[in-house]
């Protein structure tokens, strides 16, 4: 086939003019945008795991804040050396067994998101029993245990007090390769088999359970990878923000990624990138609604909060008024670029991936 | 902002929920303490076990109250209303800024308040989720979850984030000691209240033909529709009482634990749906059962077992995930059958 030359060709260069962005993003940007720019592909990561479930499993989970904070708490203990550790600790020593831990970042992330995707699969094995509004409640009761767990296990989470000065090592490649292979491994796992039992799970179930698809074992397995990518992502804030406490993880964080999930496209890959940049960028950008002083302790006539009232608000008409948000189901591709124009048409008729 | 001035004096002294709650428990061992001393006579256990019980009472009361709206809401939309513990939350609001602000009598701002946060709730329901009545359940849900978002939002912007001291009259403030229990007006009058609207919200349910349609329409909404009730209207009225209800129970919350702050509903709202999940969701009897059942279990372990206090919040949610697994209909609710 012409077009395929064609698209991989396109997709190469599209590669490699995205490697080279990178490399000039990395070196034009000033500290605070580069902040931002990381953000835009933690988000990414978290709204691609949360479309997995929701999008493309069709199980409404709302437990997303709760197995972040997992992934960062574990991440955090793994990779903090024993003397941080001394100096967390205050309060209470940690466990003895957890002191002298000290792993290097990437082992730290990868068993953030194993031991998170684990916790995933025996909340996955309990909770999926269990349909629709219900799953939807179990999972944020789930969220929320978690949290009261990291905010009263004094020796292994340091309670309330969380966990400071962690070391700085989400840098842009980290962030962004993360980013990218998630996308990467997600548009493999959607095209194959998997994705398709997923897809038809989320279609009609009673019809996937009678063509044979196993439809317990794929909604387990559907909430297990999404709980591995979560705990990456939630491994990677951890040590982009370097200081965490359980309150970051209260349920409503959830609430955020389902925000850029539904603006997106619930069950679109494209839709989830580009809103969680965009959205992750917005949020900066229109933080001059919520006034030029917010200091918290002074009082200003700013009006702290509009701008959360803005992204609730939008959240409200799309779903009101356009409930596929921005892609529907629908995912970018060369041919549908063909097909409207952007680039010259070659070939006969295709299908879009 | 010329109420900051009036209001600062209101807004000191605001203790939070948790040092309340801790405050009861102290109490309760101290006066366990004088009693045993004095007279000997009851067992210090027994004595706690009252004075918890007491207070489990008139917190499980309030809990009921709310978890009503809940379970008619889920029984005639299957919808969970996500916004029922903001509505709680601005029922305690208005009741607030009617004595703070317009200096009216406690009881008129009160009756005012919760007339309003019935219109305010109707009015949600037209506009954030009649349109996707006939949208999959996962959309009209994320309506849920953005409203009560965008209410909480919006309740930061427009009611302040500080907390803020709600002003406790002092007929409810008084304090009785009955046999050695310490009890306020306000944990009697709490359970009175909630048995009083009990008693009329059966009687409309069950002796009136508005009753009778919203039986008809949380039966088969379709078969209602078939016999000409007019569900729109019914859905208002569900909305409406639920709304008025969890208004009431707002301003008997703010009477309990007088501290007002945007997010205060949330917890609550989302205790009290798993009140109603406990009780069977979609029967009246199990809300007031699921309600109860919950402050009895959340007080009497922060009384036994007070090295368990910080895991409070979990308790209620390990409830709702044992009683799903377990028995997902509720203590008394009525097996669906799924269709296929």
């Amino acid at each position: 086939m012409k077009s395929m030359s064609r698209n991989a060709w396109l997709t190469f260069a599209a590669s490699l003019a995205g490697i080279a962005l990178l490399f000039v993003f990395e070196e034009t940007f000033d500290r605070f945008t580069m902040q931002i720019f990381k953000l835009c592909a933690i988000n990414v990561i978290l709204a691609l795991s949360l479309n997995l479930i929701n999008g493309f499993t069709g199980l409404f989970s709302l437990g997303h804040a709760g197995l972040m904070g997992l992934g960062a708490y574990t991440c955090a203990l793994l990779a903090m050396t024993p003397a941080q550790k001394e100096d967390n600790f205050f309060l209470q020593p940690i466990v003895p067994w957890l002191l002298d831990v000290h792993l290097p970042f990437l082992p730290s992330l990868l068993a953030a998101g194993l031991f998170t995707g684990f916790v995933g699969w025996l909340l996955g094995v309990v909770a999926l029993r269990l349909r629709d509004d219900y799953l939807a409640i179990a999972t944020l009761g789930f969220s929320e245990i978690i949290r009261v767990v990291l905010t009263n296990a004094q020796p292994i989470t340091n309670g309330a007090l969380g966990l400071k000065g962690l070391p700085r090592y989400t840098t842009m490649w980290w962030a962004w390769g993360s980013a990218i292979a998630v996308t990467v491994f997600l548009v493999l796992l959607i095209k194959s088999s998997y994705g398709r039992a997923f897809k038809s799970i989320r279609d009609n179930e009673i019809a996937a359970e009678a063509m044979g698809i196993d439809v317990f074992g794929m909604k387990v397995l559907s909430f297990t990878i999404s709980s591995f990518l979560c705990g990456i992502a939630g491994g990677l804030l951890a040590h982009y923000l370097t200081t965490i406490d359980p309150k970051q993880f209260f349920f409503l964080k959830t609430f955020d990624i389902l925000l850029i999930v539904v603006l997106g496209g619930v069950g679109s890959i494209t839709g989830s990138i580009v809103a969680a940049i965009a959205v992750t960028a917005s949020m900066e950008i229109l933080r001059f609604l919520d006034g030029p002083l917010n200091l918290g302790f002074l009082v200003t006539n700013g009006t702290p909060g509009l701008r959360m009232v803005f992204f609730s608000a939008l959240l409200m008409i799309v779903i009101i008024f356009r409930q596929q948000g921005l892609m529907g189901t629908s995912e970018f591709s060369w041919d549908a670029l063909a097909r409207i124009g952007l680039l010259p048409r070659r070939g006969g008729k295709e299908r879009d991936g | 902002m010329t109420e900051a001035g009036n209001l600062a004096g209101l807004r000191e002294a605001a203790p939070s929920q948790a040092e309340l709650d801790r405050r009861d428990t102290e109490k309760s061992q101290k006066i366990d303490v004088s009693v045993f001393s004095v007279s000997g006579s009851i067992s210090m256990d027994l004595q706690t076990f009252l004075q918890q019980f007491v207070n489990a009472l008139s917190l499980g009361s309030l809990y009921a109250l709310i978890a009503i709206g809940y379970t008619m809401v889920y029984g005639i939309l299957r919808l969970i209303n996500f916004a029922h513990g903001d509505i709680f939350m601005i029922g305690g609001y208005l009741a607030f800024y009617g004595v703070g602000i317009f200096a009216m009598p406690w009881w008129l701002s009160a009756c005012l308040a919760i007339a309003l946060t019935t219109v305010f709730g109707v009015g949600l329901e037209r506009a954030a989720y009649r349109p996707l009545r006939d949208s999959p359940r996962i959309s009209i849900m994320i309506s849920a979850i953005g409203a009560s978002f965008l209410i909480e939002n919006l309740a930061i912007v427009l009611f302040d984030a500080r907390p803020k001291a709600f002003p406790v009259p002092g007929l409810f403030a008084a304090n009785h000691v009955v046999g050695g229990i310490h009890v306020a007006s306000v944990s009697l009058i709490i359970p009175l209240v909630t048995a009083v609207l009990l008693a009329i919200l059966l009687w409309i349910v069950h002796r009136t033909r508005t009753g009778m349609a919203m039986r008809a329409v949380s039966t088969d909404i379709e078969a209602a529709r078939l016999m000409a009730v007019d569900v729109d209207r019914i859905v208002s009225v569900t909305f409406a009482i639920g709304s008025a209800l969890a208004a009431i129970g707002g301003i008997l919350f703010a009477l309990k634990y007088p501290r007002l702050e945007p997010l205060m509903g949330i917890m609550p709202g989302m205790k009290c749906f798993i009140a109603a999940v406990v009780g069977g969701i979609g029967s009246i009897g199990g809300a007031v059962l699921g309600g109860l059942l919950l402050g009895l279990i959340e007080l009497m372990t922060i009384a036994f077992l007070p090295e368990l206090t910080g895991y409070k919040d979990a308790f209620a949610f390990i409830l709702l995930i044992a009683v799903l697994l377990f028995k997902p209909t509720g203590l008394l609710g009525r097996n669906q059958g799924e269709k296929v």
